[in-house]
């Protein structure tokens, strides 16, 4: 069956993001940019759902700026077959970004689509949940377990009492959590053949999709800072400040 | 106004999540209904009805919402926000909970609308805050859309009261099964410990723990305190403990009054799940650790050592 796996371009999660002074937004300018964490899981479970046979073809898919031909480049060197990037140079919520994805999904007809739960620049979590609207098929979010077996999948999901176990009917739309699998490195081999494999550029215009929102970021601020408080000594210092001064035990 | 908002439950119980859901819904102002979805929910429609300023409380009582499956809650919700719409659900609310986040963006791409995620504030009808990059930066959003699809962070607003309402109940008919999803089975964390995300005080244990058998230390000092139990990426992702303890960006968001982080180093995103907290309190050998820039009290310590004794004088 064919997978499609959709990957986002995001500032890499061992940056600081500082807000501009004009309060339009975060600075982005020279900042170093990787793959969403939750998608190289999702790249990981369709290279893995490849080797175990089940997967005949991973299709990965981006929807965002030129740039982000790198990310499906290492989506590539990782075991996918081939590339599409839906190019848009605007900043699009997670409903544009679903319109899109279900444009590709009408045209590719994969059996599995895999995305991360959700990215850790908008923080939104909400892609998957509206692909698998827009498209009717169910959904398995925040997957710790995938098992396809027939024309059926078993997500087991983290929720916030323990795991919850779903089948859904094939296609559908899986979103992964932290401990579906552990991401592998692309190898130096494979990042040389990962250039040679196909990648298509489409615009929202030839997908016919209108990205309009109905979403408007008036400002972004920082957070109220938190000061550093003291050290303590000892134990007994702690105990004592925490009865005491802060009086919260 | 009349806003529709989703009650947050296990099919048995309310949960307090809701209240807080409701207490965002009265700060954007206007009748508040609150919609019970699920299978044999008398009790929490009960409960439901019973929550300070709910006006009307819509009960859907069928198999097809038996574990609130996305698929068939999703079109119940979408299809009560539709039909109001020439007298008017003018917003539809759900707690960020696992199951809010599973349910409402299904409800927003159904109504063609952009959802606004984890709102901390009610700036005014259809402007929100919320904390995006972990919380790194605050985003003032705006919405247009006739109905406005939220989920609300429980950790900025203060609960309603559980009592003193007494709301109208009316059965929903409408049945959606869209047939592409069964419930298979779950496995809950059994704890006589407070939930992470209500609890007053949380004890939180990082990679420092060195294993999950090392939690059984936090697990003693916790049950001295009345206290959750909570944990850093860190711990999750190298096996220590489940994942339903996490608590960060990606995991729970906690506000407690007393954060106690042990042997968490101080990420990004696990800042990101704590920082609200009232008194923050961390103990680590490291004093270089960026945990101790956003501690009232830091402990320069060898953990094995410090909570043992913590526990102790507590």
């Amino acid at each position: 069956m064919k997978v499609l796996v959709a990957v986002k371009r995001v500032v890499d999660y061992n940056v600081k993001v500082r807000v501009k002074a004009d309060n339009s937004g975060v600075d982005l300018a020279n900042v170093k940019m990787s793959m969403n964490p939750f998608c190289e899981i999702a790249v990981e479970e369709a290279v893995r759902l490849k080797e175990k046979g089940v997967a005949t073809e991973i299709v990965v898919v981006s929807i965002g700026p030129t740039t982000a031909q790198e990310q499906l480049r290492t989506a590539l060197a990782l075991g996918a077959d081939r590339a599409i990037l839906v190019e848009s140079a605007e900043d699009l919520t997670s409903l544009a970004v679903a319109k899109l994805l279900k444009a590709v999904v009408d045209k590719e007809q994969p059996q599995l689509v895999i995305l991360g739960k959700q990215a850790i620049d908008s923080d939104n979590n909400q892609t998957g949940q509206m692909l698998a609207a827009l498209t009717g098929y169910g959904q398995g979010t925040f997957a710790s377990k995938v098992e396809v077996s027939g024309d059926k999948v078993a997500v087991t999901r983290e929720i916030d009492g323990g795991a919850q176990t779903v089948s859904l009917s094939l296609p559908a739309i899986v979103t992964t959590d932290l401990r579906l699998n552990e991401p592998r490195y692309a190898s130096l081999p494979n990042i040389m053949k990962a250039k040679k494999k196909p990648l298509e550029v489409l615009t929202p215009d030839a997908l016919g999709v209108s990205t309009a929102s109905t979403n408007k970021t008036v400002k972004v601020e920082a957070p109220a800072a938190r000061s550093a408080g003291i050290k303590v000594k000892s134990v007994a210092e702690l105990v004592e400040k925490l009865k005491n001064e802060a009086k919260v035990i | 106004m009349t806003i529709l908002v989703i009650a947050e439950h296990d099919g048995k119980v309310l949960a307090p999540a809701t209240l807080n859901t409701v207490a965002a819904a009265a700060k954007i102002g206007g009748d508040i209904n609150v919609l019970v979805a699920g299978q044999g929910i008398g009790a929490v429609a009960e409960a439901a009805a019973k929550i300070a300023g709910v006006a009307k409380v819509l009960v859907a009582d069928n198999a097809a919402y038996a574990h609130q499956l996305p698929e068939n809650v999703a079109p119940l919700v979408a299809a009560l926000g539709q039909e109001a719409g020439g007298q008017g659900y003018s917003h539809i609310l759900a707690a960020a909970t696992s199951n809010g986040k599973n349910i409402l963006p299904r409800v927003a791409a159904q109504l063609d609308v952009d959802q606004i995620s984890e709102i901390i504030s009610v700036v005014s009808a259809d402007t929100f805050t919320r904390p995006i990059y972990a919380g790194n930066a605050i985003a003032t959003v705006q919405s247009t859309a006739p109905v406005k699809v939220i989920t609300v962070r429980a950790t900025g607003f203060d609960p309603v009261a559980a009592d003193g309402g007494s709301a109208s109940v009316e059965a929903v008919a409408a049945v959606h099964d869209a047939g592409t999803s069964s419930f298979v089975g779950e496995e809950l964390a059994k704890s006589d410990r407070p939930e992470l995300t209500a609890a007053k005080v949380v004890v939180s244990g990082g990679r420092g723990m060195q294993n999950g058998d090392n939690f059984k230390h936090l697990y003693a000092l916790a049950d001295k305190l009345g206290a959750a139990v909570g944990a850093s990426r860190a711990a999750v992702d190298a096996g220590f403990v489940p994942n339903d303890m996490q608590v960060g960006q990606t995991g729970k968001i906690v506000a407690p009054q007393l954060y106690i982080a042990v042997g968490i180093s101080g990420a990004i995103q696990h800042l990101a799940g704590m920082k609200d907290s009232k008194v923050i309190v961390a103990i680590n050998k490291d004093e270089e650790a960026p945990i101790f820039q956003v501690a009232d009290y830091g402990l320069v310590a060898d953990l094995f050592e410090a909570v043992p004794e913590l526990e102790k004088l507590v």
